[in-house]
């Protein structure tokens, strides 16, 4: 059996390098295809009706004028008489035609008699959400009132971060033809190995006669792991328009509020300490809602990272609201716990008059990785100039623009998923690494080239790399940050696995036992023998006809060291804040991020500034509002959606922690972690310059001023 | 969008020919930024659009008498990058600049700038240009940060034009054809708060088409500042704009308007008068941003926008008297 650990640091040749990512051109250039942009002959559109209402009951539906409409291929009922809709813009009915205009012209004809019943569509003010919130129970830890009573000082405040949306660029859906009992499935996906199977689940079909495939995805952040709806209805209406492609994807709208959103946190936070900033005491209330099902939160989370403080108290509520249903969040929940523990310890380190950096460090031993936490502390306190330029709470120069500093810690998982992979070695020296994995923007296919030219001995381009289709050996979704464990992990084991097969078919030649061989700068050679070689090409002429095909997986249980979970990771910030106008400017944002084993620290870099903008996004600008009169959502729209752009991002410092402690570990994904702590960072760093904490998020020149003026939140 | 009809005249006689006695018969068609969504959402349903970009007379900027002519269908780029406009007019290139996205500055016109409807997102959801259900308003009660804090009757929108307050600053007027002929208005009064669903928010008939804005070259010091939250495509959350006749580095007489705070952009005649006879320093200039906020009724959750308008009243006066 070959070895699989990861060659030592300092003799890679391919891996650790800061390689662009392969599809990098592509996607500049708009020469990638997006399932969005295929369009395969014939293809015809899809158009769904929404429900206008937030909570209502189908009295009954008509959709004949619909189906009399000249290019109207099929139409559907999603919605029949008696169903009740639980939140606005719910699929009432579904139609084909040989234009989205003509589809959209169609869904203006069906009539629809709405029985319109109470909803509850906002959740900040739990006392006026009766029934519809549902507490979890209490869990405590020691004594958490006898130690608010004998701490030092105690902090009591609010925190809240409202419901943001994906809003991804590429909207949910796809292109599906069914002809026959065969589907050719184009989706927009984080899953393209399990997304087949769940369209044939949806559409009563056997799994085998779906083919999904996709070449590249426009964002998903936990919002693409299934067929949906969207997809089922479209194979259907592909069936009943005799077997043509139709394509459907949500607009805007409906993208923003029916494609999955993050749950709010609100929470009401008590917690005390020593005079020299023990924390002893925790204890929280907190409540969100993601939709009718409320909205859990896993009381292990609070306190965030500083989870071993002795005394606690968490109780949480899931407010069910007549609002598009959740789906998963780029480290789904971490954010916002993140803000709200972090702005706790924040505000009651000012109370303490102690430098939050200090109160950081002082109480790292409550986490699991106290070394890490004061390491990566240190580190990005260096890089902002923490000492040099931290002020005590409020900037007390004259002039409105006001600056401060602020930091904030995050954990995540991160282990590598379950991942098959093949390689295929052939006699004219051509490789193949095939698995049914997808790069959604991550840089994937770069990293599994990496790895299998690093295993080979080969550059880059010897790669020929497939994935994206459910044909192939079969990986996870993309999702928990675990694609790259387990990608990079099964596409080491699958091509060593096949080098191996290539050495036993070349050990003759070279007057050796097979074991004694290595892969080296395109050549095999005995090992420390270079004189002793082939080429790779005269190597695997040597296979005759016969090419080696092997497989390789990740086993979660025993992944061999190649790959692990649990990181830490430290932002700090550094903002302006205009005390006049309330406008919060990012000047910069530093992450410090321990990641394991980098296989290609640019494309782990570019994880971090992604992570970074998103974070400054929520915490900037992001939120959805419902408006509890009409029960829809006023912002369903990039007008007022608003995302930060260019010109609102600042800069931008990454430091990967690449260590030899954290290179032993294996790899480990970073995609979530790295979005974490920025809200919180932010948050901190503008109530360091203006004196005040802006209790709900995000920081727009009403929630800030509000604050500054004393004022409460509309 | 409803199935429509394209017409695309060449001159003004034909264009208001072709538009009818009803916003539902046509629909001028210029940059097409805003319309095309107003019609993807059926918030318009016009039967018949009308392209007025082939209309000659209809573009271009040059000198007319004391006035700078600035024709409708001039784009809000070439009124960013005209060299008369630069050297006179800093408030309205400011203002142009704010709209942010280099692909609405490429496209937007002058004339849709003005006559684009309001960014309510009450009326956009389709609940109507006064955003009332059974009689009572939706915003008051309702989700109202970016709404008016200046109450004009039942409209709490905002006017939504980012050139209306410098230009009414300037005290340019508005020349508008119609089936008799054309009439002028002055950009302040162009701006009408409808009291029903059925009104517009401008003084203009369902057959008229704005030609063209004369802006009187008077020499005024002008200047404007918007409060926004990004660099990009956003809208303000309020601006003002001022416009100075100086003697010496005295005020002899100032026009001082708000945008983005009301239904119509709303002239602050106390802060204006407030000016006269005074240098601009950091405190009168202060004082000048609170007069004009002296009539705001902010609604529940708009009060902070009280505080926006009375910082860029006084830093467009700053800003006015930077300049040489």
């Amino acid at each position: 059996m070959p070895n699989y650990s990861w060659p030592p640091m300092e003799q890679r040749r391919v891996m650790g390098k800061r390689l662009a990512r392969l599809d990098g051109a592509a996607k500049a250039s708009g020469k990638a295809k997006y399932n969005s942009d295929v369009r395969p002959a014939g293809t015809i559109h899809g158009a769904i009706l929404h429900c206008p209402h937030a909570h209502c009951r189908v009295r009954s539906i008509d959709t004949s004028a619909a189906k009399a409409l000249s290019g109207v291929t099929s139409v559907r009922v999603a919605a029949e008489p008696g169903k009740e809709i639980m939140w606005p813009n719910a699929e009432i009915a579904f139609v084909a035609a040989r234009t989205e205009e003509i589809a959209r012209e169609a869904l203006r004809l069906i009539k629809v008699d709405y029985e319109v019943l109470p909803h509850l569509v906002r959740e900040e003010n739990l006392a006026a959400a009766g029934s519809r919130a549902k507490p979890a129970g209490e869990v405590v830890t020691g004594d958490p009132d006898a130690a608010l009573r004998s701490a030092d000082v105690v902090h009591e405040g609010e925190y809240g971060i409202p419901v943001i949306t994906h809003c991804c660029l590429e909207p949910h859906g796809s292109t599906v033809q069914w002809s026959g009992n065969k589907v050719e499935f184009w989706p927009s996906t984080q899953a393209i190995s399990n997304v087949g199977g769940d369209l044939a689940k949806g559409i009563e079909l056997a799994a085998g006669n779906v083919h999904a495939h996709m070449d590249y995805v426009g964002g998903g952040f936990g919002s693409k792991f299934q067929a949906d709806l969207w997809g089922i209805q479209a194979a259907h209406m592909s069936k009943e328009s005799g077997g043509k492609p139709v394509k459907l994807y949500l607009d805007r709208a409906a993208e923003l509020t029916i494609a999955g959103i993050r749950p709010s946190v609100y929470g009401k936070i008590r917690l005390g300490a020593k005079r020299d900033g023990t924390l002893v005491a925790w204890d929280s209330l907190t409540w969100m809602t993601g939709g009718m099902a409320g909205g859990g939160l896993n009381a292990d989370l609070l306190p965030y990272v500083f989870r071993n403080v002795p005394n606690r108290r968490v109780n949480h509520t899931a407010v069910a609201t007549n609002t598009g249903a959740q789906r998963a969040w780029r480290a789904p929940n971490h954010p916002q716990v993140s803000f709200v523990t972090c702005a706790a310890l924040d505000d009651l380190a000012a109370k303490l008059n102690m430098d939050p950096l200090d109160f950081f460090k002082k109480n790292a031993n409550l986490t699991v990785r106290e070394a890490v936490y004061v390491s990566q502390l240190d580190k990005a306190a260096d890089m902002i100039e923490w000492k040099k330029r931290y002020h005590s709470r409020g900037d007390k120069t004259a002039g409105s623009m006001k600056r401060g500093l602020g930091l904030a810690v995050g954990t995540w998982q991160g282990g590598g998923h379950a991942s098959q992979c093949r390689t295929n070695i052939h006699p004219d020296g051509s490789v193949e690494v095939e698995l049914g994995s997808q790069d959604i923007g991550t840089g994937t296919r770069t990293i599994i080239t990496q790895v299998a030219a690093e295993s080979l001995g080969l550059p880059m381009n010897a790669i020929k790399l497939n994935i994206g289709d459910n044909g192939l050996p079969p990986s996870g979704a993309s999702g928990g940050s675990t694609t790259v464990g387990g990608v990079a992990s099964s596409s080491r084991i699958a091509t060593l696995n096949a080098l191996e097969k290539l050495f036993e078919a070349v050990a003759p030649s070279l007057g050796a036992p097979a074991d004694q061989l290595e892969a080296v700068d395109g050549k095999i050679q005995v090992k420390g023998n270079p004189a002793k070689s082939l080429t790779w090409k005269a190597a695997c002429a040597k296979l005759g006809v016969k090419t080696i095909s092997e497989n390789g997986a990740n086993d979660q249980r025993n992944p061999r060291g190649l790959n692990a979970a649990g990181v830490g990771g430290v932002h700090m910030a550094d903002v302006s804040v205009d005390v006049e106008t309330g406008v919060v400017t990012v000047n910069k944002v530093v992450a410090v991020q321990d990641c394991g084993l980098i296989i290609n620290p640019k494309l782990a870099e570019g994880q971090v500034f992604g992570g970074v903008i998103m974070g400054i996004c929520a915490a900037l600008m992001e939120e959805r509002v419902m408006d509890e009169a009409t029960g829809r959502c006023l912002n369903q729209d990039m007008e007022f959606y608003k995302l930060a752009g260019i010109g609102d991002i600042g800069d931008i410092q990454v430091h990967m922690d690449i260590t030899p402690d954290h290179d032993k570990r294996g790899v480990v994904g970073l995609g979530e972690p790295a979005t974490i702590p920025t809200i919180a960072a932010i948050a901190n760093a503008c109530t360091n310059a203006i004196g005040v904490r802006v209790p709900t998020l995000p920081l727009t020149p009403r929630n800030v001023l509000n604050a500054l003026a004393g004022r409460r939140m509309a | 969008m409803q199935a429509f009809e394209y017409a695309n005249p060449m001159t003004v006689k034909d264009a208001v020919a072709l538009l009818g006695a009803s916003w539902t018969d046509a629909n001028v068609l210029a940059g097409g930024t805003d319309q095309l969504s107003l019609m993807k959402d059926y918030i318009h349903t016009p039967k018949r659009l009308v392209n007025i970009k082939n209309i000659k007379e209809l573009a271009g900027i040059r000198k007319a008498g004391g006035n700078l002519r600035i024709g409708a269908t001039v784009t809000l780029d070439e009124l960013i990058d005209n060299r008369e406009v630069r050297m006179a007019f800093p408030s309205l290139v400011s203002a142009a600049r704010g709209v942010g996205s280099p692909q609405i500055k490429n496209m937007g016109t002058v004339g849709g700038d003005l006559c684009q409807r309001p960014r309510c997102w009450y009326f956009r959801n389709g609940f109507g240009l006064l955003a009332q259900k059974n009689g009572r308003s939706l915003v008051d009660d309702g989700q109202n940060e970016f709404h008016a804090i200046f109450s004009q009757g039942p409209a709490k929108f905002v006017s939504a034009s980012s050139l209306a307050p410098a230009l009414a600053a300037l005290g340019a007027t508005v020349t508008i054809a119609g089936p008799n002929g054309t009439r002028s208005v002055d950009v302040a009064s162009f701006f009408v708060a409808p009291s029903s669903d059925q009104q517009r928010e401008v003084d203009l008939k369902p057959n008229e088409i704005v030609t063209q804005v004369l802006v009187p070259m008077s020499g005024a010091k002008n200047a404007s500042y918007e409060v926004r939250l990004k660099d990009g495509l956003d809208w303000p959350y309020a601006a003002a704009a001022v416009a100075l006749r100086m003697k010496g580095s005295t005020v002899e007489s100032a026009r001082v308007v708000l945008g983005h705070v009301g239904p119509t952009p709303v002239v602050a005649e106390g802060a204006a008068s407030a000016l006269a006879g005074k240098s601009i320093t950091e405190e009168v200039a202060a004082q000048a941003g609170e007069s004009a906020v002296q009539g705001a009724h902010p609604l529940s959750g708009n009060a902070y926008k009280v505080q926006l308008a009375k910082t860029a009243v006084k830093r467009a006066l700053m800003e006015a008297v930077k300049r040489a």
